[in-house]
């Protein structure tokens, strides 16, 4: 018996919309097996069907040789799979522990046996080298943390086929290592994985197989020995892409934003933001670079004014916007797209359309003496659908439904369309396909090219040496270095990033 | 899309048949004819026109209280409060109705505006506790209910009658009744307010659904952190959500003070209206037209049962177990989702 899990023909209809049409997956024991295709090209649904989420419209699933009928996640459990999704799904004021035994709690006396629990929690933690602390609430512990328990959620239901879904869109790229160290030790102890990732590199490094989707449809499975990214990307998307995107060189104007001395405080008090300085041109792409939790999150919240900064000066155009209400930041010429496109990029249970005029909507000509006009609100979302390719089945579709790069491309169009002065694009392309990324990027240059400043925030460091023009490197709430991607290496940006000087790192200033 | 549609106007009306079904069952264990028991409920609703004149004056507060509870939860807020709000509109009503002569067409709007004020009013507090606090609606409002009864029978007893358990009535210039309305419905105490209500239902809708503030509000309801980024001022519109709210909730009030009643008072406990309005709202789901409908059967159910008793023998409690019934499975309407759509996957 060769795989333990065989998805033959799958199909899967949405209203009109044919997410999967006749795919076939085969798993085989112990491999690792990438999942491939564009944002949109129904990966998430497949998986969704073999967890038991949503029921095929036609096809077969067979577990160890066996057909089998998935009607729910419960059914999945006990199949032995289990699923870590593209948005974790954990309750941010229970323990880790808690979290783990949710629905399956052992009991002792008719009482949760806490204790017990732990102890397993810690076995299972140690086994797999996960370093999971199972007394920590989950809400104290880092995203990457929180995956790793969503792992052990799997694990301890006794999972022996784990599906991931796009595990390394929300780690730095310290976390996806130490998850790819993970993986290769599940397998070693004879789980088998489906990976969905968006990132070729990782294909290349951790897995055995892979399976290429496109718009639906099956294009075919391969070896990852006798393949390459460029082979990759091509297939998924069904053309050449390039990953190192042209540009001229940057003719810098004015300065667009200036920040002085900016102090900002967090939640708790900590001062994350230590008296920053920045400024960015028009006519430029500023690259900041910098590990998670160095202040790059608090430095764009305080630019867009969506939390208040100590003191400091935050200019853009020569007027002072530190500390002024969003909306009046927004109207200055401010454009963002936020890291967190969930929380703060979208309403979900809005259609596309209304969420293409979130900032707008108070505008003419989307609305007139408070009244809206969704003629023509609709009309913009079906203009900006067009033209940032955003995957759906129309513009009144809620934006939930859409796959978590579509979202992201409708909010990039949202705020490249307001035409704003500043551009502040916070992990852009986060959870998209290369050729997206690749599109994306062409529009952060084009941007560039007619005149706007770019502040560009990543933890991809491909991305910042692709796309910036300056890199500022952030450490501990300061920018410690202005380097030029072309006179400087990964590694040495690397040694900057963890706080070395520029010595050291063997940068000649 | 348009199956969805169809689902979400199944789900209600199975769950009043099921209601039905159970409630039947119930009279027949209890020795009761239950084909007796729910003609007399259907002629004591629509039987002539003095029931029909009846059961649309019922509906009136419902559909109001339905809509009040149905705004704030369309701006993601849950208004337990309308009863209390309601409450205080209908002593404002009736105060403005009492205290001031007018010509007809300033004084009846003022009382109408008035009930709505006090009604805002009674909601502003908890918004803005919301809003500004964090504490939870659902705690504030539910004591403002307690505070609102209380207070408005103690204003009753001291200032609106001479330690009596009644106001006097309003003033014919500001009362919603109509010798029309009465005479087409065999006397029946149809009034004006129903006019109003329906009105009240396009408003909430356009406001909802047409404007940028209602876009807002809705905005607001769903995702705070979106909204905020968005340059929306969160704290302002949950505040406006809960004041709009309690206004719906305040004309109820007027309704019965400036119609049905005429005056208010003291009460022993809540009218069961504002509370009622939740399964009103919850049944319509939480959209304008639909509250309409259900108002419609909430009204002809509390007016039918009147006819059970004496037509059916059927007694009151038994009434109330069988209404009672109807709500539940309307509250339980997850359950009916999960059912129906297991039978269309099994049909297909
Ligand atoms: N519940 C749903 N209702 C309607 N359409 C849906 C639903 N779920 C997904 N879709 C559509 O099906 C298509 C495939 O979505 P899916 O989430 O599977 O994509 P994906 O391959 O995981 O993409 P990504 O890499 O961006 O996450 C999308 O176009 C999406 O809009
Ligand atoms: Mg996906």
């Amino acid at each position: 018996m060769e795989y333990v899990i065989e998805m033959l023909n799958i199909r899967k209809v949405f209203g009109n919309f044919v997410a999967n049409d006749n795919i076939t997956l085969q798993l085989k024991k112990g491999e690792i097996h990438a999942l491939l295709g564009e944002n949109g090209a129904g990966k998430s649904t497949l998986m969704n069907v073999l967890f038991g989420l949503y029921q095929p419209d036609g096809g077969e699933i067979r577990v160890k040789g066996q057909t089998v009928k998935i009607s729910n996640p419960n059914v999945a459990n006990d199949l032995g799979i289990g699923m870590v999704h593209q948005h974790f799904m954990l309750v941010d004021t229970f323990t880790v522990t808690e979290n783990i035994i949710l629905g399956s709690e052992p009991t002792k006396l008719g009482k949760i046996d806490i204790k017990r629990a732990e102890q397993e929690v810690r076995e299972l933690s140690e086994r797999y080298g996960l370093a999971v602390d199972p007394t920590a609430k989950i809400a104290d512990i880092s995203v990457g943390m929180q995956q790793r328990v969503e792992i052990l959620k799997t694990l301890y239901r006794g999972a022996d086929i784990l599906i991931f879904d796009e595990p390394t869109a929300v780690l730095t790229p310290q976390e996806i290592q130490e998850l790819i160290q993970i993986m290769k030790a599940l397998v070693r102890e004879g789980k088998s994985i489906i990976l969905i990732t968006h990132k070729l590199k990782e294909i290349m490094e951790v897995c055995d197989r892979v399976t290429v989707i496109r718009r639906g449809k099956g294009i075919g499975t391969l070896n990852v020995a006798d393949t390459n990214p460029n082979e990759l990307a091509a297939l998924m998307v069904g053309r050449e892409v390039h990953f190192k995107t042209e540009k001229r060189e940057a003719t810098p104007g004015k300065d667009v934003l200036e920040i002085k001395d900016l102090v900002v405080k967090d939640a708790r008090g900590v001062t994350v933001v230590n008296h920053l300085d920045l400024t960015v041109r028009a006519g430029e792409i500023v690259g900041i670079a910098g590990v998670d939790g160095n202040g790059q999150s608090e430095l764009i919240e305080a630019i867009t004014g969506l939390i208040k900064a100590e003191s400091g000066s935050i200019k853009l155009n020569g007027k002072e916007i530190l500390n002024l209400p969003p909306r009046k930041i927004t109207e200055a010429g401010v454009g963002h797209i936020p890291q967190d496109r969930h929380k703060h990029g979208l309403v979900l249970d809005f259609p596309i359309g209304e969420n293409i005029v979130l900032q707008t909507y108070y505008q003419e000509p989307y609305s007139k003496n408070g009244i809206l006009n969704f003629k023509n609100i609709y009309d913009k979302a079906r203009q900006l659908i067009k033209e940032f390719d955003v995957r759906t089945p129309d513009e009144y579709t809620k934006a939930r439904a859409l796959s978590g790069g579509n979202q992201q491309k409708a909010i990039i169009g949202r705020e490249v369309d307001r035409n704003p002065d500043l551009l502040i694009a916070a992990q852009p392309t986060r959870g998209l396909d290369v050729g997206a990324i690749e599109f994306i990027h062409k529009r952060l240059i084009e941007q560039r090219d007619q005149g706007k400043a770019v502040l560009l925030v990543s933890f991809e460091l491909d991305e910042i040496m692709n796309v910036s023009d300056r890199i500022a490197v952030i450490y501990e709430g300061k920018i410690v270095a202005i380097v030029d991607p072309k006179e400087i290496t990964e590694q040495e940006l690397g040694l900057l990033m963890a706080g070395s000087k520029r010595k050291e790192a063997g940068v000649s200033s | 899309m348009s199956s969805g549609r169809l689902t979400n106007f199944l789900i209600p009306l199975l769950a009043v048949l099921l209601g039905v079904i159970v409630g039947s069952i119930v009279m027949v264990i209890s020795g009761y004819d239950p084909i007796a028991g729910y003609s007399a409920l259907l002629y004591g609703a629509f039987g002539d026109s003095y029931y029909i004149g009846e059961t649309i004056r019922q509906m009136t507060p419902y559909i109001l209280a339905g809509l009040a509870v149905a705004f704030a939860f369309r701006t993601g807020l849950f208004n337990i409060g309308v009863e209390g709000q309601l409450i205080v509109g209908w002593l404002a009503a009736v105060w403005v109705g009492v205290a001031f002569e007018l010509p007809k067409f300033i004084h009846l709007p003022l009382a109408i505006l008035a009930a709505a004020a006090a009604g805002a009013l009674w909601a502003l507090i908890p918004g803005f506790l919301k809003a500004r606090f964090k504490v939870h609606e659902v705690i504030v409002t539910i004591m403002m209910n307690y505070i609102a009864l209380h207070a408005t029978n103690a204003i009753i007893r001291s200032v609106l009658s001479d330690k009596g358990y009644k106001s006097e009535e309003i003033h014919e210039s500001a009362s919603l009744r109509s010798e029309f309305l009465q005479s087409i419905t065999d006397y029946s105490t149809l009034h004006y307010g129903i006019i109003i209500a329906l009105l009240a239902a396009v408003i909430m809708w356009f406001l909802l659904e047409k404007t940028t503030k209602g876009y807002e509000l809705r905005a607001v309801g769903f995702n705070q952190h979106a909204s905020h980024y968005a340059g929306m001022n969160v704290s302002n519109n949950i505040v406006l959500a809960m004041v709009i709210s309690g206004a719906f909730a305040g004309v109820a009030g007027a309704m019965e003070g400036l119609g049905t009643f005429a005056n208010i008072s003291v009460k022993a406990g809540f009218t069961g209206v504002g509370f009622d309005g939740i399964a009103v709202a919850l049944l319509g789901g939480n959209n304008a037209f639909g509250i309409i409908l259900s108002a419609l059967l909430f009204g002809a159910l509390k007016v039918g049962a009147l006819e059970m008793p004496s037509s059916a023998g059927v007694p009151t409690e038994l009434v109330d177990i069988v209404i009672a019934l109807i709500i539940f499975f309307v509250a339980s309407s997850y359950l009916i989702r999960l059912l129906l759509t297991r039978v269309k996957k099994e049909g297909k």
